[in-house]
Formats: C-alpha cells, structure tokens, sequence
C-alpha cells in the first residue's frame, strides 16, 4: 500500500512539473503581450488558459461528455497496453488491434440482423475477438521465434492500417454513392446507446456505454491479474521470467495470453469508437490513440486504476485544450507538449526526485519499461 | 609507480557516517590503513564494508566525518581523486574486456600513447612485463584474457592497479572465485605486494583466511566497527561472535547418516550448450534417502547445468534422470516438481525469487496451483497468506509484514523464503546450489540445520556449492566436478580440504606437487 502512494505522488509530481513547465510555455510564447513587455498580460493569459482548459474538461455536464468520450477509447487501448506491460511485453500495436476490432465490429453492426441488445453485444464482442486475433499473432511470434514485440507490432500497424484501407473499398464495406474509404453506416439496433440518454437527444453529449464498457474491463483487468492464478503468472513472468521459468510457469504460453487479451481490450476500443461515436469505419479510425495509450499505460503505472485515471486525466486535457484554443490564443497543440512532458517527466523518475529533493528509491519505478529485454 | 616503497603512508578514515534511505551503512566509522601491511575488513553482507570501501574510493561520499592522508584532511569527488591518492581497488567482479589482451586491458584508460597519438602496445608489453616480473605474477601480456583462468584474472586487475600507482591495494572478496590453491597463491602475491612496501586491504567473510594473512582484522557490524582482532591469538569462533553479536555454531552438527534406497538415480547425463561445447559430461550418480551428497567444484565446471537439467530448466543432451523411481529425464520443471523434487536455484535473485512480488507470493512461487491455495483459475489468497504467516513463523524469516516485497529483506531472509517454500512442501529429493551464497553468518547456521533435519527426516539432499568448506561439513559424501565430469567421490571424513581442493583443479593427489600451480596458469 505505502509503495502505491509512493508511487501516486510521483505519477502526481511529474503531472504537476508538466504543468508548470507548460505554463512557462505559454507565458514566454505569448509574442504579443511579451512584445508589449507586458508580463501581467502574458501571465493573465496562463490563467485564462489554464481556467478553460479546467471548463472544458470538468466545468459543465458537455464538459464532462466530452471528457468522457475522449476517454473511453484512451482507456481501453491503455489496457491493451498494461496488460501487455505486466507480462514484460511492450504492445505498440494497440492502433493495428483496434483497427482490426473496429472493423469486425463494424462488420457485425451492419451485417447481422438479430434484435437490438443482442446485436450491440454481438458487435462488441466480434470487436473483441478482431482484436484478439490480430493481438495473439505478435505474441506467437514472439513465443515461436523469439521475433521482438515491439518490432512485430509497429509492422502489424501498418498492416492493419492499409487491410482496413482496401476493405473499406471493397463491395462489402463501401458507402453506397461514396468513392472515399468511408464505411457503410451501423444498423440503428447496434449502436452502442448515449450515456446522458435521459438528457433527451442533446447532440453535444456524445459520451456513450462503451465508457461503462471501459470500467467493466478496468475491473476485469484488476481482478484477472489480483485474483486469479493466471494474474499471478503474468504479474512474476512481467517481473522475473527466468523465476517464472524457474517455477513452472509456461512463459511462452503466457506471452501469448497476454498478447491475446491486450488484442481484445484494443479490439473493443476500436468497436465501442465504431458503435458508440461514429457508427461507420475511416482509415483514420485509431488515429493516435494506440499511442496515446502507451502515454497512458506508462502515467497509469500499468495498473488497473491508474490505467483509467489517466486516461481519464488525457480525456480531460484533449476535451480542455479544445476549450483552451476557443478562449485564448494558445493553441491546442499546447496539449500534446503538455502530455508529452508528463510522459517525459514520468520516464526520468530521478529528474522528478531531483527536482523535488525526494529521498529514496526511483528504481522501482522503471519496472514498466522492462519489456525492453526482449 | 617506483617511489611509492620508500616512504610510508597512513590513510585515515574518521567518522565515517554514510546513510542510505532506511538504513545507516557506515556509522562512526574509524579505520587507520597503512601501507606495508594487511588489514582485514571482515563482516557479515550487509556490514557496510562495501560501503565504507567505496567511500574510501571515492564512489559515494560520506554524510559525516573525514578522511586524512598523513594527516592531511582529504576529500575525494571520484574514483580519479582516490587513484591518484594511490588508492587502488580489485573489484569482485572482473572489470576486464575478455578479448582484449592482457597488456590491452591493463593500459585500457590510460593507454601509453605513441607519436600521432597511436596505441604504443609495445610500451604496455613492456610495462606488464616489469610489474609481473617485480612481483612474481607470472604474466603473459599478450595471452588473451578470456582464455585465462579466473586466478590470472585476477593478477592481471592486480597489475592494473599496480601500474596506476596505488600504494594502498583494496581486495573485495578476492578470493570467493578461487580454488585453494589458487588462493594459496593469491596470498604469496599479497605477501609480495606487502614486502614492496604497500598496504593491502582485504575484504572477506572467510575468517580461516583472515586469520592466515592479517596483519590486523578490523570487524564490521550493522555499520560500526565492533572491534579489532589480534589474528596472532585470536580464534574463528571469537571473532565470528563479533560478527554476529552473539554465540555462533560454525560447524554443522549431524549423525552419522542412514542411506536408504535411490531416489535420484542419474545415469550418462550430459549437456550441450548452444554454441556445442560439452559442459556437463558424461555424469552418473546416485543420491540415496536420508544422504546429503555435496558436489564440490571451481565455478564454472559445469554445476549450474548440472542443477538445471536436473530440474528440468535445461534440456538433457543424453543421459536419463530418474526420481523416485520414475523417469523424469523429458518432464517439465513442474512435472519434476509434482514428483517431489524441491530446488534451491543457485541464483535466489535471479530465479528463486520475484523481489517485486509479496513475500507470501514468493512463498507460493512453486505451489500456487496446488489445490490448497487455487481452484480453476481462482486463487485463494486467504489460505495463501495463511500459509505464509505460519512459514515466516517457522523458518524465522525477518519481516514485519508478509505482504512486503522481498525485495525488502535481507540476503539470508530472502534465502529463508525458498528455502521455506521449498523444504516445507512434501519432496523426496531436495536439490540445493549455493544455499548459502551471500547469506550471513546465522542465516547459514540456521539454514544448514535445516537441511541436515530433512536428511534425517529421510530425504535424499543434493548440495551444489563452490564453497569447498560447506561441502566437506555438510556432505556425507563428496563429488567433485572438472571441466563437466565427476572426478571424484569420495568422503570428507577420509580426505583432507588440500586434497579435494587439487582434485577441484583438475589433479590427483600424489601427482606432482606443483600440479595445482600448473592448473592455475
């Protein structure tokens, strides 16, 4: 318990110092102000800036929509991420996985005619299995011939990328009258239904089930790796696999297991963005989530909770910024500068300890990154 | 490098405090070195002697307290600093680059320069010749290191130190890699070093070989010294109770042993390594109930892959394995544990823990599936921590708390957790490398009795271990391996320590006499 403090109040302090350094960001690019030698100006516009982006995330029941929708996919595909993390396995193939749940829930959502709960399941859990498949096969290779992970997915993205590119062209997917690479759209009974429903049919709350999907899963993640024999195979493997080896554990087995379900928490990112928010399929469907989702695996710790809060926290500085951009000048981009310094300032532990005179161990702390190992 | 005999030089450390997050390393610490003699740092792992070493070489710096040369307050910023001062230092671990020459690796980072700032590998020729001809080390400078015996190694660092100029030679367990007539030799090479004028530090926890070389023995523990000994009249026993702070049983105690029938039947194993070479060769052994058998070998003769295709981690080139009757030689480690094989891994870092996970999960590493503590895929942790708390109780493994890391505990309570886990469940065959490695003083006590109550308790044990004294106390018989064969079996009672240890060299007693030199070049 006291390490899981510990290590709240360094995910906590690195969040803090990319705020701050952000802050100097915004401070010395306002040209405008600073031409004046206006500082007051400059710093007016920080606070204005850092207001809205609070407004915009959490200030209103759009606010938090909007928060949510962006989460909901970020949390899934962080899943994918630590689950992959906690076997020793780095997953940068979170995109080409969600790519390949989008489409086969899509396939689903359109295709079958079944009545309308059973269909949204259906869709979801065929989202799932596109994901799981296309997950296993890195971690075969990985198991059969020792092929690296990391090398594997980054290929299989792009894989994915032009698969769905030529799919959506095909007579099968294609939108009638359209000659882009835009699906056809879901029937209505596979729709992943609004969260804020009872709001009436308010368009600005796109927020929906796949979020309460997402928490589901977080909750299925904590008590698959706390609770469960397997959990513990993938907790020493990710740990230690020689001892793992030592132990019994079939390690080779267990790459796959979890490379598999990694596979179906991004397959069900990329169906619940199909069923839920859009309801067709682009080429740009993952656009940068599978990668945000290691930014969120890594400020999460790999950890079930921390997996959510920060893609809860990411949700909010995406749904924020675009706040951020309307009521200032400074620009969204801001936000990606923001995140990367968290991600930066989470990966450098000993610059944060540095940074705050923290005494005592870091070292646990680069425990995520051990997938490096091959 | 040529003055440094003629006059004498003091180093002082005073009230050395050194903290770590949690724990004081070096507390108060005084230390007087001087050169022209040796002065012994012994103390349990854990002591602070490292830290103290380091800070002498300017690898940590000390939160209080000073150190003076000849009375001159100095403080070192690194290791160039602590050189300079003539301070040098063997590590444990070789820091050497196995394909490069002897005389490549002794100039590497201070490299004799010819005209156009080209390598003058003549000059360090030269200069390895000279310091090894001083001194009697008996080198070939252009023998290529990773071809040499680990005792030559250890010259060549010798030399490395010599040439940078250091009056003051710091020994870190120099002598744990060493066949005994390898340190036979070692101490020839510090008494030589000590006639030429310069001091000597050697760090150990073998107090026989305290005792042999010192000049002074300072002893270290939890960070202070505790005392001085005289090794002209002190014994082991007394300065192994300054170790530990109480009564220490330095011998194992047992009956004669009552051999049953076979339970680990072994016949023609071997194993191959990737690259082809043979390093387990042609091996057959028995180990009988209620025997302890004790391999005794120089590291590196094959024993870690002896142990790891008896347990099933590496596969077996040839051979047959059989446990307690039945055929085990193709079975998986889990199989072989399910047939009552219990396995102390050599490395407990490295494969008999996860240092991440809770004690308790360690505790259950080898028998999580067991009915007891799983059902399907459900774990019950309950029964886990249950189990846990009355093995911490019963092993006396020192934590406050079970649900800790392992991490958190020392190297001999990290022991006592495999051991525990793997003594406590129902085996016929224990099989242990190294039980003892880096484990104090009174966890090794513990641990070996231990070991003798589950012989007696009718379980054949296997002792793999390269500390020759282990082996000779605890076994009832003693194979010795060499260059992955068993040259020999025999048993301790009948045989003297000198001899097993020429048989670890790759010689039979009664051969030439200098048989165990010729092995060590």
């Amino acid at each position: 318990m006291n390490e899981t403090l510990k290590s709240l109040r360094y995910t906590a302090l690195a969040v803090v110092a990319a705020l701050f350094v952000s802050a100097f960001i915004i401070v010395i690019t306002d040209i405008a102000a600073l031409r004046e030698g206006d500082v007051l100006t400059a710093l007016d516009t920080l606070r204005l800036a850092y207001w809205s982006l609070f407004k915009g995330s959490f200030g209103s029941l759009r606010a938090i929509s909007a928060t949510i929708t962006g989460a909901t996919p970020l949390m899934l595909a962080g899943l994918a991420v630590s689950v992959a993390f906690k076997a020793g396995l780095f997953n940068i193939g979170a995109t080409g996985q969600m790519l390949a749940g989008g489409m086969t829930g899509l396939w689903v959502g359109f295709a079958l005619d079944v009545p309308g709960p059973i269909h949204v399941v259906l869709a979801l859990l065929a989202g799932a299995l596109g994901g799981a498949i296309f997950g296993a096969i890195p971690g075969v290779l990985k198991a059969r011939t020792g092929a690296h992970e990391v090398i594997t997915t980054i290929m299989l993205n792009s894989v994915a990328g032009f698969l769905t590119l030529w799919l959506l062209k095909t007579e099968l997917f294609k939108r009638e009258g359209r000659d882009d690479a835009i699906s056809t759209l879901i029937d209505e009974d596979a729709k992943l239904p609004r969260l804020f429903w009872f709001m009436g049919k308010r368009i600005d709350l796109q927020a929906h089930l796949g979020f309460v999907v997402a928490l589901g899963c977080v909750a299925l993640f904590w008590w698959l790796l706390n609770r469960t024999t397997t959990g513990f195979e993938l907790r020493a493997t990710g740990l230690n696999q020689e001892a793992a080896r030592y132990a019994g554990m079939r390690t080779r087995s267990l790459m796959v297991v979890a490379m598999t379900l990694a596979g179906a928490f991004a397959g069900l990112a990329g169906a619940s963005e199909v069923l839920g928010l859009y309801g067709f399929a682009s080429a740009s469907l993952a656009g940068d989530i599978g990668f945000d989702a290691i930014a969120v695996a890594l400020l999460g710790r790999s950890t079930p909770i921390g997996t959510a809060v920060s893609a809860i926290l990411f949700g909010a500085l995406q749904a924020g910024g675009r706040q951020m951009q309307v009521n200032t000048d400074v620009p969204i981009d801001l936000i990606i500068v923001l995140r990367s310094l968290i991600v930066m300032f989470i990966a450098a532990p000993l610059l944060v300890k540095a940074m705050y005179r923290l005494r005592g161990e870091a070292q646990s702390y680069g425990q995520t990154f051990r997938g490096w190992g091959g | 490098m040529t003055h440094a005999s003629a006059t004498s030089t003091t180093y002082e450390l005073r009230g050395i405090t050194k903290r770590f997050p949690g724990v004081v390393a070096n507390d108060d610490v005084n230390l007087v070195i001087r050169t022209g003699e040796v002065l012994c740092l012994v103390g349990e792992n854990g002591a602070g002697k490292s830290t103290l070493m380091n800070v002498l070489y300017g690898l940590y710096r000390a939160d209080e307290g000073e150190l003076r040369i000849d009375g001159a307050p100095t403080v070192f910023h690194s290791p160039a600093d602590a050189i300079a001062a003539g301070i040098g230092m063997v590590h444990q671990h070789f820091m050497l680059v196995p394909n490069f020459t002897v005389a490549e690796n002794v100039v590497l980072g201070a490299e004799p320069m010819g005209r156009a700032g080209t390598l003058d590998i003549d000059r360090a020729r030269t200069m390895v010749r000279e310091v090894s001809d001083r001194y009697h080390l008996n080198l070939d400078p252009d023998a290529v290191v990773e071809e040499l015996p680990v005792g030559v190694r250890q010259r060549v660092e010798i030399v490395k130190v010599l040439l940078r100029d250091a009056r003051v030679v710091v020994f870190d367990e120099p002598t744990a890699v060493l066949t005994p007539s390898e340190i036979l030799e070692f101490f020839e090479i510090v008494r030589t070093l000590v006639r030429a004028g310069r001091g000597v530090v050697f760090i150990t926890h073998k107090l026989k070989e305290a005792l042999t070389i010192a000049d002074r023995i300072n002893v270290l523990r939890r960070g202070k010294v505790v005392g001085d000994a005289d090794p002209a009249t002190a014994t082991e026993s007394a300065i192994a109770e300054m170790m530990v702070g109480r009564p220490v049983q330095l011998t194992v105690e047992k009956k004669a042993a009552a051999p049953g029938a076979a339970v680990l039947d072994v016949q023609g194993l071997s194993v191959v390594e990737p690259d082809g070479r043979t390093v387990v060769d042609d091996v057959s052994f028995v180990v009988r109930a209620g025997e302890i058998v004790g391999v005794a070998g120089v590291q590196g003769n094959g024993q870690t892959e002896l142990v790891e295709a008896l347990s099933g981690l590496r596969r077996a080139a040839a051979g047959r394995i059989v446990l307690d009757g039945r055929d085990v030689t193709h079975d998986s480690p889990r199989e072989r544990h399910a047939a009552g094989m219990g396995h102390v891994p050599e490395d407990r870092q490295r494969q008999g823990l996860v240092v991440d996970l809770t004690i308790t999960e360690n505790l259950v590493l080898t028998r999580y599936h067991d009915a007891q503590f799983s059902s399907g895929i459900s774990m019950h942790w309950d029964d886990a921590r249950a189990v846990a708390k009355d093995l911490v109780a019963r092993y006396d493994i020192r934590t406050p708390d079970p649900e800790q890391t392992a991490s958190t505990l020392s190297g001999g309570n990290q022991q006592k957790v495999i051991v525990a886990r793997e003594l406590s469940r129902d085996i016929r065959l224990a099989l242990a490398a190294q039980p003892t490695r880096g484990v104090d003083v009174g966890s090794i006590e513990y641990i070996h009795a231990r070991i003798v109550e589950e012989r007696d308790a009718g379980t054949a044990v296997l002792i793999v271990s390269t500390e020759l004294d282990e082996v000779m106390a605890l076994a009832d018989r003693v194979l010795v391996m060499y260059r992955g064969r068993i040259v020999a079996d025999l048993d301790p009672r009948a045989v003297s320590h000198m001899d097993v240890g020429l048989y670890m060299a790759g010689s039979r007693p009664g051969e030439a006499a200098g048989a165990g030199a010729g092995a060590a070049r």
